[in-house]
């Protein structure tokens, strides 16, 4: 952590640099990677994490798991600045002989697991979570879904195993931005009230505006001490959040921006 | 190499079991020591399988119906370093899970080692008067089909037997086809078997030859001995195998016939035989048996739908004669 800037600066930072690698490398979800920014500096920069870029496979790491693979590449510009790898590879991404594709994988210095279809991310991080407790780690797991992967069964299936098992090693955090590709999930297929489902299988909840990079750092210090119970983080985000053409637009999961837009988005963030 | 009248002597005469008793028991023995082996079940359980949940709790999971979760949770652990097996019927843990298995197994392993193995019991029609849903007559080809995941179709216990520390010690994905069945041992020296050739020409025979996986080797057994001069290799690892020396073998025969409890012309072990020939220029005529591109509705007993779909010891017996016209 730079300890000159505050969360909130190294959050516009990303989202900027997010908004660059868009620019230099268009395709990628751009709307759904603009909605995690404030959760992965909280986890990144906010003293959550244990994480070392000069081993990134570190025994005594924490172990985030990705499972929106296609809605994290703002984690790219992260891993480049905490040294994971240099930065001149976001200069290549999705170019011959690079390792930074639209939708990651574990050939990243700091990606955990494959991703990409989603529903998977969770159930993964219950084997890890039981894999940590048998080798009586004091790391823990951490894994970033969205809300539109709760429309997968087998969520639920890791869902009801983790509270059933206890795993107080585990946190999961939703990036609850509230639409999936095709339009808001409130019309698609409503998924609230999301905090009482997760209550019923036992997990420990909290709701925190996504964006307020400084409340979600807290409800994750806290969930650091609680250890009986799997917890959930539901962070209400906004979709392409910091681009109004994105922000308004019920299809932005698959909306391409043209120069003009990304340029006159990165002029207005603040 | 067995001779003829030791191959009657065995096939007829040797003790019965049934794989996955062989196979859970031997894990038990290694879980004594390895203190990294986790085992998963679908809530499917065995008298074997008693035995194991409470000698070694901590580390069984019955994960409840639900495979999907059971092979993520699997691949956790094992990108944790631990091995694991996960344990369910054969049409269930190799189609109701295949992404996870594509994505966590497959994909995942040509990057960082994942061994999970996964058992699945009731091989073809073992569970044949339940009807197609409980059948497992896609796996070979599906599971064939993946990158970087072994596939292992044991013809008797003994092959089953030696396969256990193999599977702790590669650290791959592998498919397990069990059979639900107790059956007969073949291999009786299972020390000559180099498990990561592939296959075993069990009868050395003139100009033709069968070519068998699982079950079937044990018709195949029966048929041969029967006819005297046909030759008989059983390829109990479709992948990863040795393509070179099973080629040499193959192409001393001028007729194969491919003998499989799967569907034919999908890419099981038929399609491996012609892959093989066809990369190597070798030009044998090969008849395939195993089941035409439809469900098995029939009821009546694995043997009785064998006859039915000429996959009898009388079925390979005609085919064989056939060639010999």
């Amino acid at each position: 952590m730079e300890n000159s800037k505050s969360l909130k600066e190294k959050s516009l930072e990303i989202r900027k640099a997010t908004l660059n690698l868009y620019r230099a490398s268009a395709g990628f979800r751009l709307a759904s990677s603009l909605s995690v920014v404030e959760i992965l500096v909280a986890l990144y920069y906010g003293d959550i994490l244990k994480f070392n870029p000069k081993d990134p496979r570190d025994e005594n790491r924490d172990r985030f798991i990705i499972s929106k693979g296609h809605g994290s590449i703002s984690f790219y510009p992260i891993l480049a600045d905490l040294g994971f790898f240099d930065k001149a590879e976001l200069d290549r991404m999705s170019q011959p002989g690079s390792f930074l594709a639209d939708i990651p994988d574990t050939r990243i210095p700091g990606y955990e697991t494959i991703n990409g279809a989603l529903g998977h991310g969770l159930g993964v991080a219950c084997g890890v979570a039981i894999a940590l407790k048998r080798k009586e780690s004091d790391a823990k797991v951490f894994v970033l879904i969205s809300d539109g992967e709760l429309y997968e069964g087998a969520v639920w299936e890791a869902i009801m195993f983790a509270g059933h098992h206890k795993l107080g090693n585990l946190n999961l955090i939703v990036d609850n931005n509230k639409r999936a590709m095709m339009g808001d999930c409130k019309e698609i297929l409503d998924l609230e009230p999301v905090e009482e489902k997760f209550k019923v299988f036992n997990w420990r909840v909290k709701r925190v505006d996504g964006h307020d990079v400084e409340a979600v750092k807290i409800a994750l210090e806290e969930f650091k001490k609680e250890d009986q119970k799997p917890k959930v983080l539901i962070a209400d985000t906004i979709k392409g959040k910091g681009v109004p053409q994105l922000e308004l637009d019920p299809m932005s999961h698959i909306k391409n921006l043209k120069e003009e837009e990304v340029l006159s988005a990165l002029q207005n963030l603040c | 190499m067995l001779d003829l009248n030791q191959d009657a002597k065995t096939s007829l005469g040797g003790a019965a079991k049934a794989m996955r008793d062989v196979f859970i028991n031997g894990l038990c023995e290694r879980m004594k020591k390895n203190k990294r082996i986790f085992f998963l079940s679908a809530d499917f359980g065995s008298p074997a399988l008693d035995r194991l949940r409470e000698e070694y709790a901590d580390r069984f999971i019955n994960v409840g119906i639900a495979e999907q979760n059971m092979i993520n949770i699997s691949a956790g652990l094992a990108l944790e370093g631990f091995d694991v097996y996960a344990y369910a019927i054969t049409p269930f843990i190799t189609m109701r899970d295949y992404e996870q298995v594509r994505l966590h197994l497959a994909i995942s392993s040509q990057i960082r080692p994942v061994n999970v193995n996964l058992i699945g019991v009731g091989a073809g029609l073992s569970y044949d008067v339940a009807g197609p849903t409980h059948h497992g007559l896609e796996d070979l080809a599906i599971m064939r089909l993946l990158p970087n995941m072994a596939v292992f179709s044991p013809s008797d216990w003994r092959l089953v037997e030696k396969f256990i520390d193999f599977s702790i010690e590669n650290k791959s994905p592998k498919y397990l086809r069990f059979d639900s069945k107790p059956l007969p041992e073949i291999y009786e020296n299972p020390d000559e078997v180099d498990l990561k050739k592939g296959f075993h020409e069990l009868i050395k025979g003139e100009k033709i030859a069968l070519v068998s996986t699982g079950y079937m080797t044990q018709t195949a057994l029966a048929a041969a001995k029967a006819e005297g001069d046909v030759g008989l290799i059983d390829v109990f690892m479709l992948k990863p195998l040795d393509e070179d020396a099973l080629s040499e073998t193959l192409k001393k025969y001028d007729c194969l016939i491919t003998i499989e409890e799967g569907f034919i012309g999908n890419g099981g072990l038929d399609g491996l035989i012609l892959n093989v020939l066809a990369d190597r220029g070798h030009c044998a005529k090969v008849k395939r048996m195993g089941f035409k591109d439809k469900y098995v509705f029939d009821l009546g007993g694995r043997k009785y739908l064998h006859r039915l779909n000429g996959l009898d010891e009388e079925g390979i017996i005609k085919e064989i004669s056939l060639w010999k016209q």
